[in-house]
């Protein structure tokens, strides 16, 4: 009797998650943040179902503080795959001068991702939506289900969870209602880079190494773009660095690394001691962020 | 309460090297104040577990050896999250049920020895922990065997036990093999893990296909996509499409990477058949040698799931592979005390009660007994006005009842209405039902897509001249109905 190797094992269960929600599901839409986990999340789509076309359209949260690379590699990614792209952004918020100096990260986040995300969901009627986040990356995530519920206010409630066995997926949702839905759930942040090697999966340059202009503050590299208003002392220099993770540019710090290609980018991974949200400002603002952030609708 | 769970697991995490630094920082700060190295922190979810330092819900942890890959179901342990241990357990290969070696085997860790195994569960491990606070005394670790092994024993279908003496805050046995123990001489419990054979769990049935989806790109591709619940699947090979009986051949098996020679569970595939044949989601591709179980009415276990309580004759839904269906509880036929699995009279189960019941489905189901699939042989109920999920079952057995088993057969006979016999007999065949009709005008019914019509069948019909009274096209479809009801057709 053969068996699977564990890549493939995870991606059988992925596809069994994104034909479910396909067939139950009114109006689905996949989350695309144009990061390494959503360039596998539609790939796994595109086998789903092909030779068909991805049965539901792409939803980026554009909070307009992306880096020029990832909006670059959206635009050609979705006209190559013949995928529809739905972008969304908060533009009244934007309107009003919303900006992480001025507000500070967590209310920033607040308008400019998860208040978007939401009117977007609303506005397309959407009753599914997927996200390609992994319960290995923040301890919060660990706890949710692949079909997360959320209220009509599109809040989740991590103490009324829906049980969840096999590989039955309660989809029932009253008008207004919706459901998260992680195929990735079960996959490391390695079994992502090994699966975008062995499948040969584009993705933003901005993952590997090259020297890259860079304020050190404190033991974060932040990229010098978007205006990112300098403390005092701070000098912009070339860094060779890599973005482990891809958030908004003033949010993002890079890693100091050699790693130019999948495969040393893998063999760095195996040697990590340093987890990869590390890097992200937005968990760190407060004790359990991530929680308060996803209670409130945030992916 | 706390037998140690969240510094086992920690354990098992620092030691084999897959805590990041910034995390271990994390930890050191928040330990700062009492000093050494908390690991039960690197299991922390959520701010209420936090706030109560217990486990509420499962949580998922990921790390993996040069050997193995490994998912940690982290499960709380008390008697008021049994749902969500059953949940934890519900996609595991293996269970450790962790006893305090300072109180011994309790009522707790019989009730995690008793549902694990009735998820499905053929692997135990039996860690007994703080070993150093009882001096690694090997009297203490083999009363707890001995005592554990007894109650092992009385579960029925008894999984494999393997027991390991450790202590999860000094390190002993979790990956490194203790020297403080001399007297065992074991694996240690990472070890265990590696090298565990998992291939005898499979007990293999027949090609299970349940239709997830139908791709239909445009008017010449008609794929059927879902993921494989056991067996292989071939191009070339017969296959039986549950309800309709159906049989073809497969075409291909098609992928984005090009068409495969085969495919096995688990994989998610997409299939075409030889001829244009009505299916949709909901239906099963199946081996025709070896086709599952045809129930409307079937025993099985019950793990209650919601505040309000399971009772007989409310409505449900329920979801069995890629269909959900009315249903309803016909019968709670015990209680099952799970420490002492005693059967207890009930009328009706609450909260976290397991118990065995008889369930009817409004449509026929296509079922292997839970031990033999965990796919095909589970199922969840809901309930259709709050939409939760209140019930988690695995099939035990059809009922001894009209309308289980598959493949039901039928003899029926009429005297003087040959014209009824035939109108029956075409529209049976046009079912794929092979049919035969015999002089004493007795017409003898097959299962669907088998190739002849039986010669000993499993149902009896007569009618006399009167009760056919009515036209021949009305009788024939009274017989059809009939038909459907006792099981033999769809």
């Amino acid at each position: 009797m053969s068996t699977l190797t564990h890549l493939q094992a995870l991606e059988a269960e992925s596809i069994h998650i994104l034909r479910e929600v396909a067939a139950e599901f009114q109006r689905p839409v996949m989350l695309y943040s144009i990061g390494k986990d959503s360039s596998v999340m539609v790939r796994l789509a595109q086998k789903a179902f092909y030779p068909g076309p991805l049965p539901f359209p792409l939803l980026h949260i554009d909070t307009s503080y992306k880096f020029r690379e990832m909006v670059e590699f959206r635009d050609r990614f979705c006209a190559e795959i013949g995928a529809r792209l739905i972008v969304h952004s908060n533009t009244q918020a934007l309107a009003a001068g919303a900006n992480p100096f001025r507000l500070g990260t967590q209310k920033c986040c607040g308008l400019l991702k998860t208040r978007a995300l939401l009117d977007a969901l609303t506005a397309g009627g959407f009753d599914a939506a997927f996200g390609g986040a992994r319960r290995d990356e923040e301890k919060s995530r660990a706890k949710e289900r692949v079909y997360s519920f959320r209220d009509s206010f599109g809040q989740w409630d991590p103490k009324n969870q829906r049980p969840e066995l096999w590989n039955l997926f309660n989809s029932r949702v009253d008008k207004g209602e919706s459901i998260r839905v992680f195929p990735l759930s079960n996959w490391t942040e390695l079994d992502v880079w090994e699966y975008i090697q062995v499948e040969n999966i584009p993705v933003v340059p901005l993952y590997f190494a090259r020297p890259r202009r860079m304020v050190e503050r404190g033991e974060t590299l932040i990229p010098v773009e978007h205006d990112v208003p300098l403390l005092p002392g701070e000098e912009p220099r070339m860094v060779m660095c890599r973005m482990r993770s891809l958030g908004c540019t003033p949010c993002t710090g890079a890693i100091r690394s050699e790693a130019d290609t999948v495969p040393k980018i893998i063999a760095e991974m195996r040697e990590f001691r340093r987890s990869e949200r590390e890097n992200r400002v937005i968990d760190h603002d407060q004790e359990g962020s991530m929680e308060l952030k996803k209670r409130e609708g945030y992916f | 309460m706390d037998d140690g769970k969240s510094t086992l697991i920690g354990r098992l995490l620092y030691d084999s090297q897959t805590v990041y630094e910034d995390q271990l920082a994390g930890i050191r700060k928040a330990t700062k104040a009492h000093g050494g190295l908390d690991l039960s922190l690197l299991t922390d979810g959520l701010r209420a577990e936090r706030e109560q330092g217990i486990t509420i819900d499962v949580a998922y942890r990921y790390f993996s050896t040069p050997q193995r890959k490994f998912i940690i179901a982290d499960t709380p342990g008390h008697e008021q999250y049994t749902r969500n241990m059953a949940t934890g357990a519900s996609t595991a290969n293996l269970a450790i049920v962790l006893i305090d070696a300072r109180h011994g085997v309790l009522a707790q860790s019989r009730r995690h020895a008793f549902i694990t195994t009735l998820l499905g569960i053929r692997h135990l491990v039996i860690a007994v922990n703080k070993m150093d606070l009882m001096e690694y005394r090997e009297d203490v670790f083999h009363s707890i065997c001995g005592e554990f092994g007894r109650f092992a024993g009385q579960i029925g279908n008894p999984p494999e036990l393997q027991f390991i003496p450790l202590s999860a805050l000094c390190g002993d046995n979790v990956v490194h093999r203790s020297t403080r123990m001399p007297w065992y001489r074991g694996p240690a419990l990472l070890e265990h893990l590696e090298t565990v054979s998992l291939t005898a769990d499979d007990h293999a049935v027949g090609l299970r296909l349940p239709v997830q989806y139908v791709i239909r790109p445009n008017q010449d591709f008609r794929g059927l996509a879902g993921q494989l619940a056991s067996g292989s699947i071939r191009p070339g090979d017969p296959v039986m499409v549950l309800p309709s009986g159906r049989r073809t051949r497969v075409r291909s098996i098609v992928t984005r990477e090009g068409e495969l020679a085969e495919a096995f569970a688990p994989m998610s595939v997409t299939v075409r058949l030889d001829e244009e044949i009505d299916v949709s989601r909901g239906d099963m591709l199946v081996s025709p040698a070896d086709p599952p179980q045809r129930v409307l009415r079937f025993d099985a276990t019950l793990v209650w799931m919601n505040e309000k309580p399971a009772a007989a004759d409310r409505p449900y839904l329920l979801k069995h592979t890629t269909q959900t269906l009315a249903a309803r509880i016909v019968e709670i036929r015990h209680r099952v005390d799970i420490g002492t699995l005693a059967a207890q009279p009930a009328g009706e189960l609450r909260l976290n009660e397991i118990g065995a019941v008889l369930v009817e489905a409004q449509r026929p189901l296509f079922v292997d007994p839970y031990r033999r699939n965990r796919f095909t042989g589970s199922f969840i109920l809901l309930d259709a006005l709050t939409n939760e999920t209140v019930g988690a079952g695995m099939i035990e057995s059809a009922a001894a009842e009209a309308g289980d088993g598959l493949p039901h057969t039928a003899a029926v006979s009429m005297e003087g209405k040959p014209e009824v016999l035939w109108l029956l007999a075409r529209r049976l065949a046009e079912c794929g039902h092979p049919v035969a009709v015999l002089p004493a005008q007795v017409l003898l019914v097959g299962p669907a897509g088998a190739a002849s019509a039986p010669s000993a069948p499993s149902v009896e019909i007569r009618f006399t001249p009167a009760e056919l009274a009515e036209n021949p096209a009305s009788a024939a479809d009274r017989i059809f109905q009939e038909l459907v009801r006792r099981g033999v057709t769809a």
